[in-house]
């Protein structure tokens, strides 16, 4: 499914605040059709500030940013952002809609028709794996699991070509976690999304990425296949790697 | 004579004082909800309005209002009949907390919720009003709450300038030095504004949105 054209292409990208803080210097790299790019980072890495300038929540300070070829100055911000899913890090569903109003929103705004809305809401929910019994009920009735995944549901229900998901899974437990990997992964397999995926869980990481980015203070730092970064020589990913690897031997002690 | 004979003696023109009195309060509350609103929204896309026009309702808010009657007294139209004139005044009044409240109703809109509505590619038009205004509608409603019971009072003043309603009685009371007449006007006006400010105060419940998304 994967082939080298680039879809969402970031060259000598750079975000700098008003007060002159860089938040992201001289970013280049591109996802490609049918990946999935994890961009891993710590906390304030500038993993959130990448994904909002591809959607032009933000706009980029200088370099260029392309999506689909096209620079993204040049696309209609509206047309560009229903191009994209996004599932924000905070998920942010609406407080005043149902489960099932929050999913249908786009394809209800483009004007699809109710039935086959319906039919959508109840594929998507089947799924991130959650009852439809669920989907009249409010946000601030769920768990904090459920809202992300209903947040995720949100983000695939026009059925957009590129996906940008920010810690989508981060409030799960491991095993549902684990659920909705496969369940991410298998999908991406039919679907062939082109996915930039932010996590700054290593395991994560390497079972859903097909390349890995590491950001480090909105720098570029390594950006290898997943395999390839287990055996970096790159510092940083090195420590990366200890520092996953040590608490995975510290769980396996008896 | 005691308040009460002298209610039910004069009680159609005391209902008439009050149908009076609500269609001033009324009309001129409309007018700022229709004025005030949009404001209060275009002060949140054009961020450098806001300190402006919040500034001159806040010195319109402090003109007294006999002060205020007296500068619109020249006014075209307006200036010819007193119930317009009371009418554009209590307007004037009641912009402050509606411009206020909208404003403060859709910049505390969760930023996330904002970010997933604006990234999901909804107009900004569609953003105002599936998402900023129902979001903020209990606390544009707290403003509307306030321009309400603000104006029933105000609006008593309106009658030293012959504009009608409630103060008549009140201004006739004190001319005559007669506490039950003070009170045919006073008391009404009162249960107006307990009445408006519950009514409202059940809106506002209604509306508030669940937290926690
Ligand atoms: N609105 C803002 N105003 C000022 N600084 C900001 C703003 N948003 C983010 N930053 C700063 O930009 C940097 C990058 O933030 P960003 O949200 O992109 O990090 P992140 O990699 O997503 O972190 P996390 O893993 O914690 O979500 C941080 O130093 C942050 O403090
Ligand atoms: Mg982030």
């Amino acid at each position: 499914m994967t082939d080298a054209t680039p879809v969402v292409e970031f060259s000598d990208v750079s975000y700098v605040l008003p007060d002159g803080r860089k938040i992201l210097q001289d970013l280049s790299f591109e996802a490609r059709r049918g990946e999935i790019l994890i961009l891993l980072g710590r906390s304030g890495s500038g993993k959130t500030t990448a994904l909002k300038l591809i959607n032009r929540l933000l706009e980029l300070s200088s370099g260029e940013l392309r999506v689909d070829g096209r620079s993204s100055k040049d696309w209609n911000v509206i047309e560009l952002r229903r191009h994209i899913g996004y599932a924000i890090q905070e998920v942010g569903l609406f407080p005043h809609y149902t489960v099932a109003r929050n999913i249908a929103l786009v394809p209800s705004i483009q004007n699809w028709p109710k039935d086959k809305i319906d039919a959508r809401v109840q594929e998507l929910l089947r799924l991130v794996g959650l009852n439809s019994d669920i989907s009249s009920r409010y946000p601030h009735q769920l768990s904090g699991g459920q809202r992300q995944r209903v947040g995720v549901a949100r983000a695939l229900a026009a059925d957009p070509p590129i996906l940008l998901m920010d810690e989508p899974f981060g409030a799960l437990d491991p095993l549902t976690r684990a659920d909705l990997q496969r369940e991410f992964l298998s999908l991406q397999q039919q679907l062939g999304k082109t996915v930039l995926f932010v996590t700054h869980d290593l395991h994560e990481a390497l079972r859903l990425g097909t390349r890995i980015a590491l950001l480090e203070e909105g720098r570029l730092v390594s950006l290898t296949s997943a395999d390839e970064f287990l055996t970096s020589p790159e510092p940083l990913v090195k420590k990366y790697v200890d520092a996953f690897g040590t608490t995975e031997r510290q769980r396996e002690k008896p | 004579m005691n308040f009460w004979s002298f209610i039910t003696q004069n009680r159609y023109e005391v209902a008439s004082l009050t149908l009076e009195h609500l269609w001033i309060v009324g009309i001129s509350t409309v007018l700022a909800v229709v004025v005030g609103i949009p404001l209060g929204v275009l002060i949140t896309r054009k961020r450098s309005l806001h300190k402006p026009v919040i500034a001159i309702a806040n010195i319109i808010q402090t003109i007294p209002s006999l002060a205020l009657f007296g500068f619109l007294l020249p006014a075209p139209w307006i200036g010819e009949r007193a119930e317009r004139l009371a009418i554009l005044a209590l307007t004037l009044y009641a912009l402050l907390p509606l411009i206020r409240n909208t404003y403060v109703g859709i910049t505390s809109v969760d930023r996330a919720i904002v970010d997933a509505a604006r990234g999901m590619g909804l107009t900004d038009w569609q953003l105002l009003y599936k998402v900023e205004l129902p979001l903020a509608a209990s606390v544009i409603l707290a403003g509307i709450r306030v321009a309400l019971v603000i104006s029933i009072g105000l609006a008593t003043i309106a009658a030293a300038i012959g504009a009608g309603g409630l103060g008549e009685l009140i201004f006739r009371g004190l001319a005559m030095v007669n506490n039950s007449v003070i009170l045919a006007g006073a008391i009404p006006a009162a249960v107006m504004a307990l009445l408006a400010d519950s009514l409202l105060g059940w809106l506002e419940k209604r509306f508030t949105p669940q937290r926690a998304a």
